[in-house]
């Protein structure tokens, strides 16, 4: 059995599987993808690892994944014997699946500022940044009801793969030129996400914040 | 956006793209100190500057030079050539380019935190410096009359993983060299050859007081690492120091060191505060000087 993950450092999509597999400490093998200024993952070589020309991408033992949010129930589903990060009872499934959308979907708006402002992609900037805030409302409220109700998570009384692929770009909007000053909630969870045992940072990720 | 006003930085020259940023016949438009110029890459290594107008017509064509895998150009009548850096034409260098990173702050704040080594433990955990040893020895600062640069001497830090090629801790000897107001580069002990150095450069392009792309090409004593691996390193590093950078008040940099009280790990800066007010330039500056 070998896990190899197609990575590349800056890559907020690829931190969210690096955090899952350092939570289940998994042992995986990196390829680094030369993703700026190179953009390796736009090279014909790459399209046939992953025709989207999208990172991540992970190789586990014969089968080949894309898509952040799918390697994220891929690993857990398979590797989490505790069934923890990937809830499958009725209650938290559904709910479970709705925030990772909204993580591959919505949130990703701060993903592409953060792109403008660092590697210069050419982009409607504002509107970035408009849809990133709307994301962050959608989110911090509700964080909130869920701290009214006594949780910390997103979905449930534990962390959940719904957490892990919502928290990079949150935490890294900073780079995109958004703060977190209007989300209080948001700002909470981050603090409880980072004090997770076996959490590593990545560059960019505030610790004062 | 005005044009500055300041002679002293118009008279430098400044990167302006990297090699390869667009393909042969392709152009983009970018900004030094406010000005709007079009680069246009008319061959393999060649390239072609202008001002684009206000109102939009092509105007005059600008110096334009091409090395350690940057575009160079000046605004002005520069006083000073490009700097000698002759570790990238040895032939077993890995010549490296990162392309280039935006950063809101004065182009002086980027080079001061190349400079110092005090962060090293606290933003570079674990990588460039340990959190138990945290000590910045004393080191030596001089001003090189003959070239106008300011070098830094004899400076060292345990750093845990000093590059990709590293295998374990090690003391680095450093030795930091401002050559202009807007490029910085480093000279670090290769991991298990202290003969050689790997030069690691920063050159910035201020397009505006506050607004700035970081370039950072490296010439290094390499034969393990991939290109990929050595980018992704180097990256990471910086984006560390980048929100650093960004978080810092005023964001412009002060002259008057009263402002910004410094000890004596920081001498490189004082040295390099020093030197530029002495040059009396204003642009990216908090206070303004006497013209």
């Amino acid at each position: 059995m070998a896990i190899k993950l197609h990575d590349y450092g800056l890559s907020g999509s690829c931190y969210k599987v690096r955090l899952l597999l350092d939570f289940l400490e998994l042992d995986y093998e990196v390829e680094k993808i030369d993703f700026y200024p190179g953009r390796q993952h736009k090279s014909l070589d790459f399209l046939e690892i992953n025709p989207l020309g999208q990172i991540p991408v992970l190789d586990d033992d014969g089968t080949r994944l894309r898509d952040a949010q799918a390697i994220l129930c891929h690993i857990a589903n398979k590797y989490d014997a505790s069934g923890r990060w990937l809830p499958h009872d009725p209650a938290r499934f559904g709910q479970v699946m709705m925030w990772l959308m909204f993580a591959g979907g919505e949130l990703m708006a701060a993903s592409a500022a953060r792109l403008h402002d660092v590697m210069g992609y050419r982009l409607d900037i504002e509107a970035a940044r408009r849809n990133a805030h709307a994301a962050f409302r959608i989110l911090d409220d509700h964080l909130t009801e869920r701290e009214i109700e006594g949780g910390q998570w997103i979905v449930g009384e534990e962390p959940t793969v719904a957490d892990i692929a919502c928290f990079p770009y949150t935490a890294l909007a900073g780079d995109g030129g958004i703060g977190h000053e209007d989300y209080p909630a948001l700002r909470n969870w981050m603090r409880a996400f980072r004090r997770l045992p076996r959490f590593q940072p990545m560059s960019g990720i505030a610790e004062f914040t | 956006m005005a044009v500055t006003t300041d002679q002293v930085v118009l008279n430098e020259w400044v990167a302006c793209g990297w090699h390869g940023q667009v393909p042969m016949g392709q152009s983009y438009d970018t900004v030094i100190f406010g000005q709007e110029i079009c680069v246009s890459r008319k061959g393999a290594e060649e390239y072609e500057v202008a001002v684009i107008e206000e109102n939009g017509a092509t105007g005059r064509t600008l110096p334009v030079q091409v090395r350690y895998t940057c575009i160079f150009t000046t605004l002005g009548n520069p006083t000073r050539p490009l700097p000698v850096i002759a570790e990238f034409d040895e032939d077993d260098r890995r010549i490296i380019g990162c392309g280039s990173v935006g950063v809101r702050t004065s182009p002086y704040r980027i080079i001061e935190n190349f400079l110092d080594m005090a962060h090293f433990s606290f933003v570079h955990t674990n990588v460039l410096g340990a959190p138990d040893q945290t000590e910045v020895l004393a080191y030596k600062t001089e001003h090189r009359k003959d070239v106008d640069e300011i070098w830094a001497l004899d400076c060292k830090f345990y750093q845990p993983a000093a590059s990709t090629a590293s295998a374990g801790g090690q003391m680095t000897d450093y030795v930091y060299r401002v050559m202009s107001p807007f490029s910085v580069m480093l000279y670090k002990n290769v991991f298990g050859d202290p003969a050689r150095n790997d030069a690691i450069c920063l050159f910035v392009q201020p397009m505006a007081e506050t607004e700035c792309l970081a370039y950072m090409p490296m010439a290094l004593v390499d034969e393990i690492s991939t290109p990929e691996g050595i980018i992704d390193f180097q990256q990471g590093i910086f984006l560390q120091d980048r929100i650093i950078l960004e978080n810092q008040r005023p964001t412009l940099l002060p002259l008057d060191p009263t402002i910004e009280l410094p000890t004596r790990a920081d001498a490189s800066s004082i040295a390099f505060r020093r030197w530029l007010k002495a040059m009396n330039l204003q642009f990216g500056i908090y206070e303004k000087q006497a013209a």
